[in-house]
């Protein structure tokens, strides 16, 4: 197999030792069908094993191994290094978080905005087993589907502009997965998630730049699930408004 | 030492882990849940998991179809009670699921889907595409998150059971952001810590997977059952070992030689028309089409590439829309990672190590021997899968088990008291110096990486498709030899932040101990059924090895390996048919 060598600088940061951040180059011999993650893993079983970084499953799917590579957010098991031009790789953690060491960032404020816009389904009535499985066309399931794919790789939080401006934005994946339960024909919760996510904080943060959904590796489109809950949302304003009584379910 | 009580603390956020604390939470809502893992929950490898899970739901189907598929899968090896009770709550289970939000796949009138999977008599696999695991993961994490008993602790790495009076009462976890080792008090605690196939070389398993659960239990005196049934998956992509489901057989794809000739027709499977066929050719069991590769490979018909040997998996038939519609993560991985695009080119795979039949030992109620010790999941042996899973059993497993193992723990934490304060806290200090010390050691010369890289290839040679006497004796003494190696491996990070190194280390550690057991209990398994493949006892030998084997831990010493009988209730064991001697 051909092997190409390339300057993989990475940015490291021990908060025990380092001030700040600084990056250290590695020389990496690369073969032709590795990826980003793969010179990582050279790095650390051969040439420096203090290097952290998370991963697992190697196939995209688990989330783990979003950062930065030459500047953009995208998962390092992807990324592959034939497709990356030049002899030097730029590998830094995912921009717009703090981080906890080198290339691994504190994901707190994620997960508490994950759970607060209640990302399950919510129904008046459980339905009992005994009465067997929701009728769901794949129609209906096609309304929502896309938006399940999320990893929670949170590459959409590191390219959006919105977030790096105002912390407390709920952010793209987050108000997808919103999205993603009121549009599912199963629930019923879209009243409560809509105290949560039509606020200042929430949908009518989203400036539409898109970013979200240009470095998605899943092509889930945040940026147009947030562009739907933002007319839901108006239209049933209108509704109220107008006097068309309740709310859309 | 910081000391945190809980009612359950389980072990591992993962399928089964998730069931089992939201069955804890729904149950007992009066109960605290300290769920704990080594990773955020949707990092868990069940996300991995394509093809689907198995139940009966069409009225076509039947649960003695379902109970007979599994047995005789599983080589007799299976505890036929187990069986039964899981095939009678696996719909109930998938229902539950669908009723939380799973995007199941579904037919035109808007029922679920199911799919056909190897050594099955009928389509019965619920299916969302081929993300199931991924779908099945998510729907359980975002569900979890509702109950406020559910408290998680991301990111902090388990390392011992506290056991005190005979029972288990707690255990020791690393927080990984600040280093720190904590306690939690526990009346009882569930392992859901999942399986161990990184210990081999070439795995479709992620790298958490590294036996930790099992050897948690098996160190604390719980014995490892089965240990020696180690499932190789025939359709991995070379180079990465990333699966591609059996879902792409489910839905018609075959496997042919170098000669483009279908080869396992020549193992008992075939005829090979007509094709799609239950049970037959390319859905046979795992077990028999891997071990057909190994001999295709000896007779010279495989096909080399610079990955090494592979024969080829053809989808092209199945037409782009069907592909796109039912396998976009397929296509998507084998363009990427092996530039092959199945609706135009034959796919490289080979046989890749995928699942642990063998874990820790419990009953039906997923209890273990040790009282307030539970397990559940890929690390525990109930045993429904014998000596050989079929695919598509596992998902729904981990529903099925985790969730009784949530109720089980429940009752017992009702009849329990808490450890004391100090106690636990002294329990806790013992246990934590065994990580100090693999920090403060000296430089003895071994690397993390060398002994890694050793243990997976003697577990290769000697521990894989098919062993013999030679090869296991010799896997056994350089498991040996590793182990006390381990004791002179060096750590050069010393800081306490996220220290991955620390955390391979000790990971290490957990798959040399699981190793061990697996190759003694291989070494003393003189028979061949299902994926234990001995070329020197070629025949199952019902008369001295209708057992399940357990592995007990003996600190320096090898294992001491005794049996157990397998539980049967209405189906005596009998020869495995498939292909055209089935119908
Ligand atoms: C690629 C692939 C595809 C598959 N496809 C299918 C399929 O289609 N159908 C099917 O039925 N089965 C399938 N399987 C098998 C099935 O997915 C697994 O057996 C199952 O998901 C395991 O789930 P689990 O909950 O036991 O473990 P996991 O999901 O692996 O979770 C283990 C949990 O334990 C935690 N943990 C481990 N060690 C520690 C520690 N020391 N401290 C703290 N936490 C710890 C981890 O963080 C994780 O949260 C597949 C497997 C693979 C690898």
């Amino acid at each position: 197999m051909s092997h190409r060598t390339i300057d993989l600088e990475v940015m490291r940061y021990r908060p025990e030792q380092d001030d700040e951040p600084w990056v250290q180059t590695y020389k990496v011999p690369c073969e032709e069908d590795w990826v980003v993650l793969d010179a990582l893993i050279y790095v650390k079983d051969n040439l420096d094993g203090s290097l952290s970084y998370r991963w697992s499953c190697h196939m995209a799917v688990c989330g783990s191994c979003g950062m930065m590579i030459n500047g953009e957010p995208a998962l390092s098991c992807k990324t592959f290094i034939r497709d990356l031009p030049g002899d030097v790789i730029r590998v830094e953690p995912l921009t717009n978080f703090p981080i906890e060491r080198d290339l691994v960032v504190v994901m707190d404020d994620f997960i508490e905005k994950l759970q607060r816009v209640k990302p399950y389904i919510i129904r008046d009535e459980s339905k009992p087993i005994s009465e067997g499985e929701h009728r769901q066309t794949p129609a209906q399931l096609k309304k929502f589907k896309q938006y399940t794919l999320c990893i929670n790789c949170l590459c959409c939080y590191a390219a959006c502009p919105q977030y790096a401006l105002i912390p407390e934005f709920i952010g793209p994946a987050a108000l997808t997965l919103a999205h993603r339960y009121n549009q599912d024909s199963r629930d019923q919760g879209w009243e409560e998630r809509e105290d949560v996510v039509a606020t200042n904080e929430g949908i009518w943060d989203c400036a539409f730049a898109d970013a979200c959904s240009i470095v998605c590796p899943k092509h889930v489109d945040p940026a147009s699930a947030i562009q739907q809950m933002k007319i839901s949302s108006t239209l049933s304003w209108y509704k109220n408004l107008i006097g068309l009584g309740g709310k859309k379910r | 030492m910081e000391v945190i009580t809980t009612d359950i603390a389980i072990v591992g956020a993962g399928g089964a882990g998730l069931r089992a604390a939201i069955a804890v939470a729904e149950a007992a809502p009066d109960l605290k849940v300290a769920l704990i893992s080594k990773v955020y929950p949707m990092r868990s490898h069940t996300v991995a998991a394509e093809g689907g899970a198995a139940g009966v739901i069409k009225s076509e189907d039947s649960l003695e179809n379902h109970f007979h598929d599994t047995v005789s899968g599983g080589d007799w090896l299976c505890d036929q009670d187990a069986v039964e009770l899981f095939i009678e709550q696996a719909p109930k289970e998938l229902i539950q699921l669908e009723h939380w939000g799973c995007p199941w796949s579904r037919e035109a009138d808007g029922r679920v889907a199911v799919r056909p999977f190897g050594g099955m008599k009928i389509e019965r696999t619920w299916y969302a595409a081929d993300k199931s695991g991924f779908h099945i993961l998510h729907t359980l994490f975002q569900t979890s998150l509702q109950f406020p008993t559910i408290d998680r602790f991301d990111e902090y790495y388990c390392t011992d059971l506290l056991v005190e009076g005979g029972r288990c009462q707690g255990l020791t976890a690393m927080e990984m952001r600040t280093g720190r080792i904590k306690v939690f008090r526990a009346k009882a605690v569930i392992i859901a810590a999942g399986g161990a196939g990184w210990m081999f070389p070439f795995t479709t398993n992620g790298a958490v997977k590294t036996a930790d659960g099992m050897a948690m239990a098996y160190r604390a005196g719980v014995p490892l059952k089965d240990m020696e049934f180690v499932q190789y998956h025939p359709t991995g992509l070379p180079g990465t070992g990333i699966l591609l489901t059996e879902g792409c057989r489910g839905e018609g794809g075959i496997l042919v030689n170098k000669d483009g000739y279908r080869y396992l027709q020549d193992y008992n499977l075939g005829p090979p028309d007509p094709w799609p066929r239950k049970k037959a050719m390319e859905l046979g069991p795992r077990d028999r089409l891997s071990q057909a590769f190994w001999h295709e490979q000896q007779k010279g018909r495989t096909v080399s590439t610079k990955w090494g040997d592979v024969v080829h998996l053809d989808l092209r038939h199945l037409g782009e829309k069907k592909i796109d519609e039912r396998l976009p993560l397929v296509r998507d991985l084998a363009r990427s990672y092996v530039g092959a695009d199945p609706v135009h080119e034959l796919v490289p795979v080979r046989p890749v190590v995928h699942y642990m039949m063998g874990g820790i030992d419990t009953n039906i109620d997923a209890a273990t021997a040790m009282p307030g010790l539970y397990a559940a999941g890929e690390c525990a042996c109930v045993s429904i899968n014998g000596a050989n899973r079929l695919g598509s059993n596992s998902l729904t497993e981990l529903l099925v088990f985790g969730g009784r193992a949530g109720r089980h723990a429940a009752e017992y934490a009702r009849k329990t008291t808490h450890l004391t304060e100090s106690l636990a806290d002294q329990l806790g200090e013992m246990a934590a110096q065994r990580v100090t010390e693999l920090f403060h050691k000296e430089d003895q010369g071994e690397s993390l990486s060398v002994l890694r890289g050793e243990m997976n290839k003697t577990l290769e040679s000697g521990a894989g498709i098919y062993r013999t006497e030679d090869t296991l004796q010799e896997t056994c003494k350089k498991l040996a030899e590793l182990r006390a190696r381990y004791r002179c491996l060096h750590l050069d990070d010393k800081s306490k932040v996220f220290n991955t190194q620390l955390v391979y280390t000790m990971e290490l550690g957990s798959m040399l101990e699981a190793a061990h057991a697996m190759a003694h209990s291989a070494l003393q398994r003189k028979e061949s059924r299902g994926s234990h493949q001995r070329l020197d006892y070629t025949e199952r030998d019902d008369d001295n090895f209708l057992k399940h084997s357990l592995a007990y831990y003996a600190a320096e010493e090898d294992p001491r390996i005794d049996y157990q009988d397998v539980v049967i209730t209405r189906s005596q064991p009998a020869a495995r048919v498939y292909g055209g001697a089935e119908s």
